[in-house]
Formats: C-alpha cells, structure tokens, sequence
C-alpha cells in the first residue's frame, strides 16, 4: 500500500502523469473556448517532492507567486494548488482576458485578472479531476478556489499545515501555457489526505 | 564573518553574535524568537502546528508550538541559558487564503499564535512583542547581539519588533 508519494512504483506514477495529460487535453480545449483563441496546454513533468523543496522550485520562499487552493471532498478526499511567479501570472491574466501581452503590471492587478485566474484554477483542477474521477470512477468535489498572492513560503505553509501531521511528500504537475509563442509554466499540485492516495491507486487497478 | 542562519519549516536552531537568525515566507507557521540577553545565546523556532499531542509522526519537535518551546528551552539551557532570563518574540500566523465558509483548517494560523503563547506561559517566558494574524508572508530576521526581530512582508512594510 502507498501511503506516501515517495513509495510509488514508476507504473503507478505513469498512471498519475497520464491522467495529467487527459486532463490537460481538456483543460485546453475549456481555456481555448473561455478566452476564444487557442491556448496550448501540456504537462511535461510530473515529480514526488519532499515539502522543503516545493518553495524552492518556484524561485524561493520569498518569492512573489500568485497561488490558487482549492479543497476537494469525496471518496479520496485531497487538495489542489496552482501556483505560479506573480509575473507569469499577469502574462497568463493578459492571455485569458486578451489584453496585449506583458500589459498587466503585478501591483496593479483588477479584480477582472484575479478572477480570471481563479477561474482558471477551477478549470485546470476540474479537467484534472474529471479525467481521474472517469478512470477511477471516484466522485470529486472541488470547493469555490480561494487566492492568495505573497510569499511563496506563506503560500506554501498555509497549506502543508494540512498536511504537516501525516505526509511529507506532494505530487506535483508541471503545467505550460502557450500562446503565440509566449510560454508560462505553471505548478500543479496534488495533495491526497491520508489513504486518499491508496483508494485512488486501488480505483485505479494499480495499487501493488 | 557575521553569518546569516537559515531556518526551514520545521526546524530550530540557536546562534550567538554576530551570526544572525533567518526564516523566510512564514504564512500560517509562525516564527519563536527566544533569547537570553545577558549571555546572547538566540534561538529561532519555525513551527507549522500547534500541538504534538495528535500527530502521527511525532519525531520531529521543532515542527509544532508546545514541543518547540520544549526544545528550546532545553537546549538553550545547554548552552547556558537560564530560564528565568528568557525572552520572546514571534511573528507569522497569518490566514494566506479567505473561504467563505468557516474552516478550522484555515484558522490554523490564530491557534499556532495561541498555542505559541500558551507555550511561552508554561515557562514564564515573557512575550516581549508579537506580529501575528492579518493575511500576509512575513520572513523574520533575528539578532542575538540586539533582540531586534526585523519582519518584511510583501507590500505590508517592514518593521522592526
């Protein structure tokens, strides 16, 4: 039984990675009709981190990011973070609501772009989940996302707590949006409650 | 060389001048300031949690409020230290994200501020000054030589406790 990430076997983390690529799939198809011009979307990494590392790949726990959260409830319940640098954000803002790119500036960001981008954390964690609640045949709720935009450690922090008590280990999703050649790479994270990993491996049939 | 002593999440550590203490992006953990003035001798505690008590893995003390203190006090007194000179400081306990709904989960950084003082009581330790709640990062900087306690946040100032 896996109750931590870093006692996956490579068969169940490609069971994980390709229900990423599903769900990126449609995930692309649902950012393509929001802001009606194709954005391309793919998930080049997946990866089973150690918590003290997770601020470091996004520049330090100093650094300014923009985090979305979202709480799932269900059968496996889990958690779920999108988290990216502030500037990247405001690139990802300027694609969603077609303003020229680069013309968004982090301290004077509009209730129109942070909400763009809580709607796109509820697209890319639902995309997500639908593709493993279809492989799994689980049910998952997500809650409304909340925001957040500091310290990537703050960020971080507020949700490990969760998590403090049981795991040390997240499974990340390394996401990239792309449109006209303008890349901005985003961080997925998963964060399953204990046993939530095991009864999704069992869904799954790869739980040896 | 004065040297600046990093502390990560869930970890403690102890410096004398001119070394300093350092952790970065407390959101909802909260950063335990303690020293001794007379001798010099500060620690700087990064603790996620506020009770050892339910927790599955409980090796780790540095990582919640009641056994941190615990720890410190230990071993600044092997350095030295004498409990009744001890003196706090602390900063973090923010709520990074706002629900709707009521969420204890999400409240986890005002009872790590209540746990955090309850510990400091335990011993007598006075609380000389706090920077906690709100919904911001803080990453603190603390000076044995001093006891000054500098907090930077983003777009929150800088103060110096």
């Amino acid at each position: 039984m896996a109750d931590n990430f870093n006692e996956l076997s490579s068969i169940q983390l490609d069971a994980l990675k390709e229900i990423g690529n599903i769900g990126a799939g449609n995930a692309a198809t649902a950012l393509a009709q929001m802001v009606n011009s194709k954005i391309d979307m793919d998930v080049p990494q997946v990866s089973i981190l150690p918590f003290e590392d997770v601020a470091d790949l996004i520049g330090g726990a100093e650094s300014h990011v923009v985090g979305i959260y979202l709480n799932v409830s269900g059968s496996a319940p889990l958690s779920i973070l999108f988290i990216l640098p502030i500037d990247k954000a405001c690139l990802l803002a300027d694609m969603l609501i077609g303003k020229e790119l680069y013309s968004t500036n982090p301290e004077e960001l509009s209730d129109m772009d942070i909400s763009a981008m809580m709607e796109l954390g509820n697209i890319i964690s639902a995309t997500y989940l639908n593709s493993l609640a279809m492989f799994t045949q689980l049910s998952f709720s997500p809650s409304v996302p909340a925001l957040g935009m500091d310290m990537a450690g703050a960020i971080i922090d507020a949700i490990l707590a969760q998590f403090g008590q049981i795991a040390d280990h997240v499974l990340l999703l390394e996401t990239q949006f792309k449109k006209e050649d303008v890349d901005v790479v985003g961080h997925f994270f998963l964060l399953p409650e204990p046993e939530s990993l095991s009864v999704i491996l069992s869904a799954l049939g790869v739980n040896f | 060389m004065s040297k600046i002593i990093q502390v990560g999440m869930a970890d403690m550590k102890i410096a004398r001048p001119p070394d300093k203490l350092m952790t970065a992006g407390l959101g909802s953990c909260i950063g335990i300031c303690i020293i001794d003035k007379s001798l010099k001798i500060a620690s700087l505690a990064h603790i996620m949690l506020p009770s050892i008590v339910q927790a599955k893995n409980p090796q780790n003390r540095a990582k919640f409020a009641d056994s941190a203190v615990d720890m410190v006090v230990e071993e600044m007194q092997k350095q030295g230290a004498s409990v009744s000179r001890l003196q706090a400081k602390i900063a973090g306990g923010a709520q990074m994200f706002k629900f709707s709904g009521d969420n204890d989960i999400m409240k986890i950084g005002v009872r790590n501020a209540q746990a955090v003082e309850e510990a400091l009581k335990k011993y007598n330790i006075k609380l000389l000054a706090s920077d906690t709640g709100g919904n911001h990062g803080r990453t603190i900087t603390f000076d044995p030589e001093t006891g000054d306690l500098l907090v930077r946040t983003i777009g929150h100032g800088e103060r110096v406790l």
